[in-house]
């Protein structure tokens, strides 16, 4: 079944991308899909008949078992299973969508058929995104990684005679190989220090790499913290955390459908994916797990001032994406991998709903994404309003503290933000706070989005205003499918990813076993008033269960034993649920107060946003602009490596250099051009001096070093 | 005795003989006019010699006193060899023919090069190794100039030429420091002498100068310069054939005499060969990136890969052989499969080199535009390509041998360098809209370039398992390093 | 000190010093004299540890041929040396720097030359001893039997460079008469010329 499920995707793409001239556009996007939707089905029977136990299901075996390469499986156990329904379900569900998106694009001229391509890259990038998730080595994993990369190259440059979005493509590739390189390095420490890179082998040793050191250029570094690290910078990547997040907005050039499937729900958690998957190792490195939640919590925050101005529709959910994922990182570094898995899982759902919702609007409006331009599409296409409404509600958080109503992101989110609160000190503080902060910024631009794209007066070319139609049947069947899974996902799995220890031990399949604390004598006597006072280890305050008496577990075990790991004083999950009530309702005022003030700015008063925006420019101007990043990168690593690679390269025709590349054309710097010209200079006398010179270098290099 | 050696030498001798009778048959018949038989008939004997050498060569023979060794690895280098030189020829056959290059003195030079490498590549003594070294050089460096009315072909030619010998000039004194302390020019003499205690200097700066030379062979920075303007001037199926067999046969050399004549002191080439290989692989990742013309590109791709399969070799262990092994021969591959392309770019009827003419090449030539991309893709080292593969096996065969920081280096290296194979998709699909080539391909190079893809694309695949490149590899390596 | 030391030295000194002066001489034909010093030193070093026929080769190959063939063609071609020179004195300080670093390294490993064990062992055997053979006879011992490999690809080298001097330089002129002695030799007269009765008066 496994492995039908894993290639289920492939045959599609191998059948749409080569068969299509046999069996027609059509029947390549219904080969496709339908395979996708068989995979679909695979992944619900894989989830719900798991039981926590994990399992392998061996491919192929290399036949001539050499040293350096390794066998090929599917490992399933939680998170695996996790990622297979959370993929497969928005994958088949965008493809059936791209059915009535990708019907007819201007960006294509009539009699070009795109859309055969366009569903076995979709089909391609689901299977190697099932590849990573599935691996039961690093490798494999690796493989998938670069594939998923390979995939969104293809996908975000998919309208290849917009400029811009090749340029968007290689920029996407080139930040994610930053991340990569950080990735493999982290592999290369991992074999260097177990001599494997079989999960089965690395994940038990995470405690005894926390013993080891890692001698590198004279550096004695502690080889769980080096490992962590890296494959951290790696996740960065992929994720789009700060410092390398420049290309996920960039990518928003690609289709619609893509930007929900790739940068929404899938490809961009597989960040998260693998820290929780490396929460073994993670768990013994607390300077790097500190670190994750850094740049989780500043990434939350910072994609979040971003977003506020953002006047692009997709620009403003990709950074809400972004944001997003700095949530998933922040639980993932506090230790609680289950909260930040959940919060992947529900994200996955409503992010992929606002982008196909973002999606329809685009397509009613004729590919108009300024949201400027938009206005009082409420009457017009109403089911799609009402979508966008459930998917706003859910990724502000909209629910009822301590108890059971509310949409997905609600749960999810709350269970964020109180472990990082329980997770204590001026850390856990400093990220409550940014999330909290950033609560209030996603609540407003949130709301912003829709009402300048729903309420108000039209505004733009009244043309489109008057021929915007809802969408067809395909493109609203996955939103209303989708709606169901954010409004239901949380509520239905609460208890499984952030209930009591016992149920998330059951659920991940990790061991778990009553806590000896001296605290629980205490337990009967307490009640609710006397939990909220005393904020620590009491009680657990989930009210509405009233689960007095209720015995404390913890998760205890080995490393590598189930899906997701907890050190021996790892206790954040039960802390999580006794955090004071303030806390527990702090992200609601922050969801409130955002509304409220989006309310008040487009609804009630419109032109206030302007005034303000001018009376603040420099702010607005460094909100609108990223915080200025690409223009600094463009600075300090592309203008450079340009320069170098003049540098070492011979005169010629140097103005061809492709000014596309990122967007900016770069005058000759006529001074490198002279100095290149000088080092290849096409004489032999100065080759063959630079051949003496090499010579020299090295025998004296030799000598010296036998000398001394 | 003699009759022995000689039973050792019998694909040497196929193809010497193969030569000579070539030449006499073609100077008393219609001369050129049957130079495209006469390479398709070269191209068919290399591949049976492979077939030859692949079918009866087992164990270690060892013949004239130690002067030649045939042993598996011996055997997977020179299959590589002939092998790749085959395909380099036939696809090169119609691109000589439009441009009225191909004599037929093409095809025996081609011989008697490949000669020259299957003899390098089974030297167990100094001597053979520098006569082999001079047969396969001095072929080379008349084909590189045979286009003879160009001052570019002329150019590269002379410059191959010159710098070639001063290159000589480093290996033999080199040698003969060599020779001077061990008083036999032996590899398997040598090694005695090498081994019993630390080396003196003037044995070191021997081997220094000897590595040297080989490093100008196999064009590893500093001693690369004459590789881009050499790859550039020369007709491009010259190019082609630079850029393959006789890399296959410098790497081997280069294993073969560090390891079979300095096999007992690794810690002192080790460093030297790991220094060659980080500057080989960033001077052709940085320097290739302002490139526009496409054989230029290539001739700093093939530095930078030289600097991947040396990483190999530094790790001085028998993983690392095997995985040069593996790197070379996936590099091979692929080179052959991108040059069958760029044989066949043409504009307007001639042939073209500027990587510009390939703007939006996707949208009208979309199975070539693919073919290359994987090419691309798997030359910057991208998984799941095979090339990834090649990339993998160095890397870790150097961490495996504790240089981790040359691991690294080839890592950042290989990062820069995706950029600008990428830079060649990115043109190919996202370029603007525009004349660009014609698109015709022949039926050769087009299916050189499909069957090279295809491999790159689907060898990786578990039931194929690079075609038990692997296992060929690792027993070519276990003969090496004992 | 013998007469042989002396000698020795005397020749090496020679060679040294002619070698340097080909290098540094300004008249390219000079040059060309001050090699053909050299190679003379050479033979006579040669001769010295009793290996009269290489000696003898020396002269008669490379003095005789080599370096006559050297000095025709450097009459032949106008180069401007000055020209090159002036461009080489542009490098001179760096590439003499290096040189220095260079030579002073070779210093440090000739200084302390030791030789590896058993070098003896190794060097003994190549020729018999002159009184057993004599020199060109132990040659073509060794070169026929123990160098027989070395020895036919370095025919093959020759073959090559034989090929490609061909290859590079022999022109195929369309538009120069030839002659074909069997053409003239099949002639038919019958066939070239042709006899006209011209009656008188008329004219053709």
């Amino acid at each position: 079944m496994e492995t039908i499920l894993l290639f289920a995707p492939l045959v599609g793409a191998l059948v749409a991308g080569f068969g299509w001239r046999m069996i027609g556009q059509t029947g390549a996007q219904v080969a496709a899909t339908a395979m996708l939707f068989l995979a679909c089905i695979l992944s619900w029977a894989v989830f719900l008949g798991f039981d926590g136990e994990t399992y392998t299901v061996p491919l192929f075996t290399w036949i001539e078992s050499g040293t350096l390469f390794t066998d090929w499986a599917i490992r399933i156990d939680r998170l695996t299973a996790i990622m297979l329904i959370v993929i497969t379900s928005v994958s088949a569900l965008v493809h059936l969508y791209s059915f009535g998106y990708m019907a007819h694009d201007e960006n294509f001229k009539d009699g070009e058929s795109y859309r055969p391509r366009f569903f076995a890259y979709l089909s391609f990038f689901t299977f190697a995104m099932l590849m990573l998730v599935t691996a039961d080595n690093l490798l494999q994993l690796f493989f998938g990684w670069e594939g998923v990369g390979v995939a969104s190259y293809l996908l975000i440059g998919f309208y290849f005679r917009k400029p811009s979005a090749g340029a968007a493509a290689m920029k996407a590739f080139i930040v994610n190989r930053v991340g990569d390189f950080g990735f493999l390095l982290g592999i290369f420490a991992l074999f260097w220090m177990t001599d494997s890179i079989q999960f089965d082998v690395i994940l038990p040793m995470g405690a005894e790499l926390a013993q080891m050191t890692i001698t590198f250029l004279g550096m004695e570094l502690n080889a769980a913290e080096t490992i962590a690290f890296l494959l951290f910078i790696g996740a960065m990547g992929k994720s789009a955390q700060l410092l390398l997040h420049t290309w996920l907005p960039d990518a928003m050039e690609g289709p619609t459908p893509v930007s929900a499937l790739i940068h929404a729900a899938t490809m961009v958690t597989a960040g998260v994916f693998l820290v929780c998957r490396m929460s073994p190792i993670i768990e013994y490195a607390p300077m790097a797990g500190n670190f994750i939640i850094i740049i989780g919590a500043v990434t939350a925050f910072f994609a979040a001032t971003v977003g506020l101005v953002q006047n692009d529709i997709k620009r403003v959910i990709a950074y809400s994406t972004c944001s997003q994922l700095g949530y998933m990182f922040v639980a993932a570094g506090v230790g609680v991998y289950s909260v930040a898995m959940f919060h992947l899982f529900t994200h996955a759902f409503f992010k992929a709903m606002l982008f196909l919702g973002a999606g329809s609007v685009i397509h009613a409006m004729h590919h108009e994404q300024d949201m400027r331009n938009y206005g009082g599409l409420r009457k017009k296409i109403p089911l799609t309003f009402w979508a966008m409404m459930i998917g706003t509600l859910a990724i502000t958080g909209v629910g009822i503290p301590t108890t059971y109503f509310g949409f997905a992101g609600f749960f999810s989110k709350d269970a964020v933000v109180e472990s990082a609160f329980a997770f204590g000190g001026d850390l856990g503080q400093f990220a409550f706070w940014s999330l909290i902060v950033a609560a209030v910024f996603t609540s407003f631009y949130s709301w912003r989005l829709i009402f300048l794209t729903f309420f108000g007066e039209p505004r733009g070319s009244k043309h489109t205003h008057e021929h915007a139609h809802e969408s067809p049947w395909t493109m609203l069947a996955p939103l209303g499918v989708l709606a169901v899974g954010a409004v239901f996902s949380g509520v239905v799995w609460y208890n499984s990813f952030f209930g009591h220890t016992d149920e998330v031990g059951r659920f991940f399949g990790v061991p778990y076993a009553q806590e000896e604390h001296v605290e629980e004598g205490a337990h009967g006597a307490t009640d609710e008033a006397h939990a909220a006072a005393d904020t620590h280890a009491t009680e657990s305050a989930e009210s509405a269960e009233g689960d007095h008496g209720y015995a404390h577990y913890n998760l205890v075990g080995a490393p590598g034993e189930g899906a997701i790991h907890a050190a021996p004083d790892n206790n954040i999950l039960n802390e999580a649920h006794e955090v004071p009530y303030w806390v527990k309702w702090s992200p609601f005022f922050a969801m409130l107060l955002g509304f409220v003030v989006a309310f008040w700015f487009y609804i009630v008063n419109p032109s206030l946003p302007r005034r303000l925006a001018e009376s603040q420019r420099p702010l607005y101007q460094f909100l609108l602009n990223k915080w200025y990043f690409d223009e600094a990168y463009d600075f300090l690593f592309v203008r450079p490596a340009r320069a170098l690679g003049r540098f070492l390269w011979k005169g010629g025709d140097g103005a061809v250099i492709d000014g596309g590349i990122n967007g900016l054309a770069l005058g000759i710097i006529p001074f490198f051009t002279r100095l290149a010209g000088r080092a290849q200079s096409g004489y032999i006398f100065t080759y063959a001096f630079a051949m003496v010179l090499g010579l020299v270098v090295l025998v004296t290099w030799v000598t010296l070093r036998a000398g001394g | 005795m003699i009759g022995a050696d000689l039973s050792i030498l019998i694909p040497e001798i196929v193809l010497a003989v193969f030569a000579m009778a070539a030449m006499l048959a073609a100077v008393y018949t219609s001369k050129d006019a049957v130079a495209p038989a006469l390479t398709w008939g070269t191209a068919l004997i290399f591949v049976v010699m492979a077939f030859y050498i692949a079918v009866t060569g087992e164990g270690v023979r060892v013949g004239f006193n130690g002067g030649f060794v045939d042993d598996g690895f011996a055997r997977f280098a020179k299959i590589t060899i002939l092998l790749s030189a085959a395909a380099i020829l036939i696809v090169g056959i119609e691109f000589m023919q439009k441009s009225d290059l191909l004599r037929f003195e093409y095809p025996i030079l081609v011989t008697l090069s490949v000669i020259g490498m299957m003899v390098m590549v089974s030297s167990g003594d100094l001597i053979v190794l520098y006569v082999g070294l001079e047969l396969q050089s001095l072929a080379l460096y008349v084909i590189a100039s045979l286009r003879r009315d160009s001052v570019r072909s002329t150019e590269a030619g002379l410059k191959y030429f010159i710098l070639g010998a001063l290159s000589s000039g480093l290996l033999l004194y080199g040698a003969s420091l060599v020779y001077g302390f061990a008083g036999t020019t032996q590899f398997a003499g040598i090694i005695e002498t090498a081994t019993a205690g630390e080396m003196p200097v003037g044995l070191l700066i021997g081997l220094v100068f000897l590595i040297s030379g080989l490093a100008f062979k196999v064009s590893a920075a500093p001693f690369h310069m004459w590789t881009p303007d050499v790859y550039e001037g020369a007709p491009t199926p010259v190019t082609a054939l630079l850029a393959t067999a006789p890399k296959v046969a410098a790497v081997a050399l280069f294993a073969r005499v560090v390891h079979d004549a300095f096999g007992g002191a690794v810690g002192e080439w080790q460093q030297v060969v790991a220094l060659l290989a980080v500057l080989s692989m960033f001077l052709g990742s940085i320097a290739a990136i302002g490139q526009t013309d496409i054989k230029r590109l290539m001739a700093y791709s093939s530095i930078g890969h030289m600097g991947f399969a040396l990483m190999g070799l530094a790790a001085g262990t028998e993983q690392g052989v095997e995985a040069m092994l593996i790197y070379i021969a996936i590099y091979v591959t692929m080179n052959i499969g991108t040059f069958s392309f760029i044989l066949s770019m043409e504009k307007d009827g001639r042939h073209v080199t500027d990587i510009s003419a390939l703007s939006s090449f996707a949208s009208r030539e979309g199975g070539k535009a693919l073919a290359l991309l994987v090419l691309m893709f798997s030359l910057a080292g991208v998984p799941p390509l095979v090339g990834f593969f090649g990339k993998y096996a160095v890397l870790f065969a150097a961490v495996e041998a504790g240089m981790a920081w040359l691991a690294i280096a080839g890592v950042i290296a290989s990062v820069i360098g995706a950029y600008y194979y990428l830079r060649i998709v990115y043109l190919m699909y996202f370029g603007e809209d525009r004349e660009g080539l014609d698109g015709r391909m022949g039926l050769v190079t087009y299916a050189g370039l499909m069957a090279m893809a295809a491999l790159i694309a689907l060898a990786w695949l578990p039931g194929l398992n690079l075609l038990g490149l692997e296992g060929m590899a690792a027993a070519a390596a276990q003969t090496l390093v004992r | 000190m013998t007469i042989a030391d002396f000698t020795f030295y005397l020749f090496a000194a020679v060679m040294v010093i002619a070698g340097l002066l080909t290098v540094t001489a300004r008249n390219p034909v000079h040059s060309v004299l001050w090699l053909i010093l050299a190679f003379l030193s050479g033979a006579g070093l040669f001769v010295l540890v009793g290996a009269e026929f290489v000696a003898m080769l020396l002269i008669i190959v490379y003095v005789g041929a080599v370096a006559v063939l050297f000095l025709f063609v450097v009459m032949m071609l106008d180069i401007d040396f000055a020209e090159l020179k002036a461009e080489m004195a542009k490098y001179m300080p760096l590439a003499g720097l290096i040189g220095v670093v260079l030579l002073m390294q070779l210093a440090l490993a000739f200084g302390p030359w030791t030789f590896a064990d058993g070098i003896e062992g190794r060097l003994a055997n190549p020729t018999p001893a002159l009184d057993q053979a004599h020199n060109t006879q132990a040659l073509g011992l060794i070169l026929y039997d123990r160098y027989f490999l070395a020895f036919q690809v370095s025919g093959l080298i020759l073959l090559v460079a034989m090929i490609g001097a061909i290859v590079l330089t022999l022109r195929h002129r369309a538009d120069v008469k030839r002659q074909d002695i069997v053409a003239q030799m099949m002639r038919d007269p019958k066939k070239a010329l042709e006899l006209k009765d011209v009656k008188p008066g008329q004219g053709l």
